[in-house]
């Protein structure tokens, strides 16, 4: 197993390397460049002053130098800085970090302590009306378009019941109040944003988990615990959820890089500070030292999601073991 | 009765303390450094932390800020400020000529990277005279200069053995102005509390507090709770959504000209618009105030050249030419351009009259303007198509390297007319931004002539005949002047409107105690309020 692991992760390594290759040419490619858009139609802003700027971030070198450039800082883990505003790429990452992995995690939180218990019913209740209602009600959830979704919601709670504010992760006097209404200040302004976060989330696990119950529900194994005469009860959850739910192991592991990713959408409507809008923001000015770490980041995070999923799922399976053969 | 009327009396008298201004706006500073930055969040906050030597007035004149007063000598070629003597950076110590200088080193030193160097380049040499006295010698009189000096000056004894590209302190700025800086959550809010000992006076607005939302309905929706005091407005809130009780109960809306226009550019070096005749008859054929009245809902006004209307460049002689679509067609008639086969376009020797307006994406505004030009030019005649690029592209593959035949920008009305860059036909290399080859050597001659002057007089003849003939020749269609539209909670009293707008007296605001909103000052927050 271990060497099985060590193996995984040395792999990554030349994945990595061609993903940033791929990924530098492609935004080099990409017509704008960084400078020019900053001060683009300035008139206070003289040509020349423009080109001394390209000169001093480097981008008047050749391709290939630019990218080992590149390449030599980041095995010193330096990433750079960003062009739009100088500060360390790193530090403006890290910043936006808490809370794109706080909503994360709870809307991930939310759609499985929702969608597993759905999906499971619905597996039960397979052809019913329950499960026919369910399916639409989860696809229209699915099908809505965030922002149309977070406005009417808004709109409801915040202007209509005055019971929730409107934007933004903190009040404005925030840090004069106590640690409990800290808290509760925090969870108010949370609320929206993980919920609307959450609900276009619940149609893929639900459908997931009712599809693998179900076919857990027709093997022979669950025959067999009926025909011993089990209750109904432990025949489901012993027997076919243990099996329908070792597929979801799989669904986890592929979430992980999705915990650092952030919706421009929604992140723009609520007046969240998220990762999200950092890298669009990054994409749309070119800030290539920004774009490059979010591409290494999801990149390693992907892989790692990959091998943790594997691993996970080789020690709930016993039947599955690997490295050897 | 009596007892009444003194205490309102009073109250009319004596402007109260106290209070926070919460702004809202789409997006976010990115460096507090105003040598560094160049978008409008950065210098709107910054505007308020620093001071330059001169600004302008509510009426746009140039007057001192931290320069009491100026000469000019020796032929329009030395400007001598005379500094204040009573100014202190946030941090107590005292502001000098030092200052400035090492502000103007900072400028110059092609090591920091700063895009403003272009006018202070000019500079022969600026000596300190005294501390309270900077002597700036030009190589040759260069009148914009004086405005070039509205420069916030930065802390020389904090900022000498700094980098200034990668200095703390652009995100923890010290400055001169009305307002300190406070704190800074990125994306979030920046915070700035008032500075008892400003030389000018006490802020009366205890904090300003600069909110970012990057969703306008979201804003509009925190408009609704008051969760926010101040924000701009589309034209539609404004006219439709903002015409109810309530926002007139609790806010106060104002309508100014905005200081940028909009203008349809032609490719001048495309034979089609080679022809004067052309461009003044497809500038006939386009109903100005018919886009006004849909794309703006009427606030805006009809822009008839490059300078801020009302102000002593704009030559209000410069009238708008007529809807006039039979004009239009006569004019292209004389140029050579008729209906020869009957097919509804106009063509000359064989080729159909047609062309492609390129737009920004992401401007509503823009695409519906194209669009109705696109239909009028229809009715005489001409094929028009729009197309809609992404920023960066538009910008690297279309304006730099002249592949248009037409496009629809806007340009930014500074305070000083001068325009060289824009109009001057040695401004056309790439990437510089006469980007339409515009030439005319009377044009050439007045901007260079305008420069050389201090004397307004001098400079508004050069100016104003400047705005006559681009209006005759038409280099561009100028369109419009949008109108900057705004609300403001009610709370706030001491507002003047004047031609530069609503914010050159913030520091006169001011709430009254019964109705401030903010309240909170916590004795065991870290920040002290200091004197």
């Amino acid at each position: 197993m271990l060497t099985y692991i060590v193996r995984r992760l040395l792999g990554i390594i030349p994945m990595l390397l061609g993903i940033t290759v791929l990924s530098f040419l492609v935004i080099k490619l990409a017509p704008g460049k960084p400078v020019m858009l900053q001060y683009s139609l300035n008139p206070k802003i003289s040509l020349e002053e423009i080109r001394r700027l390209e000169k001093l971030e480097g981008f008047d070198k050749p391709l290939h130098i630019q990218y080992l450039n590149w390449l030599k800082n980041l095995s010193r883990f330096n990433f750079g800085r960003s062009f739009s505003d100088g500060r360390p790429v790193t530090e403006k990452i890290i910043e936006r970090l808490p809370v794109t992995l706080a909503i994360n995690i709870l809307s991930l939180l939310f759609i499985f302590a929702i969608a597993l218990p759905w999906g499971i019913k619905c597996a039960l209740k397979e052809g019913t009306f329950f499960d026919n209602a369910s399916a639409l009600t989860m696809f229209l959830l699915f099908a809505a378009p965030t922002f149309w979704l977070a406005l009417l919601l808004m709109q409801l709670f915040c202007i209509n019941l005055g019971l929730l504010p409107i934007s933004g992760i903190a009040s404005l006097d925030f840090e004069y109040f106590p640690w409990w209404k800290k808290l509760w200040d925090l969870g108010r302004h949370m609320f929206l944003p993980v919920l609307v976060s959450s609900l276009g989330g619940f149609a893929g696990v639900s459908r997931y988990m009712r599809s693998n119950m179900i076919e857990a529900m027709n093997q022979p194994y669950i025959y067999t615990a009926r025909a011993k005469g089990l209750s109904e009860a432990t025949v489901i959850y012993k027997h076919a959820l243990r099996n329908a739910v070792l597929p979801i192991v799989t669904i986890i592991g592929l979430s992980i890089p999705g915990l650092l990713g952030g919706s421009i959408i929604f992140e723009s409507i609520f007046a969240i500070p998220g990762i999200g809008r950092l890298f669009y923001e990054a994409a749309t000015m070119r800030d290539l030292n920004l774009i490059m770490a979010e591409v290494v980041l999801v990149a390693i995070l992907t892989m790692l999601g990959n091998l943790i999923a594997d691993i996970a799922y080789a020690y709930v399976d016993p039947r599955i073991r690997y490295g050897k053969r | 009765m009596a007892v009444f009327l003194f205490l309102s009396a009073a109250a009319a008298l004596a402007e109260d303390y106290g209070d926070a201004i919460v702004s809202a706006s789409i997006g976010d500073a990115r460096n507090l450094i105003p040598l560094l930055a160049s978008d409008v969040p950065s210098s709107e906050v910054a505007g308020l932390i620093f001071n330059g030597l001169v600004k302008y007035d509510k009426d746009v004149n140039l007057i001192g800020d931290l320069a009491e007063s100026w000469e000019i000598r020796d032929h329009n070629l030395v400007i001598i400020f005379h500094l204040r003597k009573n100014v202190l950076w946030h941090d107590g110590h005292r502001f000098s000529a030092h200052d400035v200088e090492f502000t103007y080193q900072k400028l110059i030193d092609p090591k920091v990277k700063t895009p403003y160097g272009g006018d202070f380049e000019r500079i022969k040499s600026l000596e300190v005279i005294d501390d309270y006295t900077v002597k700036v010698t030009y190589k040759e009189p260069f009148a914009p200069a004086l405005s070039s000096w509205g420069m916030s000056v930065i802390p020389r004894h904090l900022l000498e053995r700094e980098d200034l590209n990668t200095s703390r302190f652009s995100r923890h700025p010290i400055g001169t102005g009305p307002y300190k800086f406070k704190s800074w959550r990125t994306q979030e809010k920046i915070e700035l509390v008032s500075n008892h000992g400003y030389f000018e006076h006490r802020p009366y607005i205890d904090r300003y507090i600069y909110r970012v939302i990057p969703d306008e309905s979201t804003i509009f929706l925190e408009l609704q709770t008051q969760g926010v005091d101040s924000a701009g407005l589309s034209p539609l809130q404004y006219t439709r959504q903002t015409d109810t009780p309530f926002f007139k109960k609790y806010y106060q809306k104002f309508r100014l000209p905005s200081f940028a226009y909009t203008y349809l550019g032609y490719n001048l070096r495309d034979p089609k618009f080679s022809d004067k005749r052309v461009r003044q008859a497809l500038n006939y054929a386009v109903d100005k105030n018919e886009i006004i009245g849909i794309v703006l809902l009427g606030l805006g006004r009809v822009c008839t050249g490059p300078y801020l209307p009302d102000t002593w460049a704009y030559n209000p002689k410069v009238g708008p030419a007529a809807f006039d679509p039979q004009k239009a067609r006569e004019l292209l008639k004389e140029a050579g351009w008729a209906d020869s086969d009957n097919d509804g376009w106009l063509d000359k020797e064989g080729k159909a009259f047609e062309f492609t307006i390129i737009t920004n994406q992401g401007n509503e505004e823009r695409l519906k303007v194209a669009q109705i030009i696109q239909r009028r030019l229809k009715d005489i005649g001409i094929k028009v198509s729009v197309r809609v690029s992404e920023w960066s592209v538009f910008l690297t593959e279309n304006i730099d390297k002249r592949n248009f035949e037409a496009v629809l920008l806007g340009w930014a009305l500074p305070r000083e007319p001068d325009n060289y860059d824009i109009f001057h036909s040695s401004k056309t290399a790439e990437g510089q931004f006469n980007f339409v080859t515009y030439k005319n050597e009377e044009v050439d001659r007045l901007l260079t002539e305008g420069r050389r002057y201090f004397d307004v007089e001098k400079r508004k003849a050069c100016y104003q005949r400047i705005h006559e003939i681009l209006y005759e020749e038409q280099p561009y269609m100028f369109i419009y002047v949008p109108d900057g539209l705004s609300v403001l909670h009610s709370r706030f009293k001491g507002i003047r409107l004047a031609p530069i707008g609503i914010g050159y007296n913030f520091i006169d605001w001011w709430v009254p105690l019964a109705e401030q909103k903010y309240k909170v000052v916590n004795p065991n927050s870290k920040f002290k309020i200091s004197n």
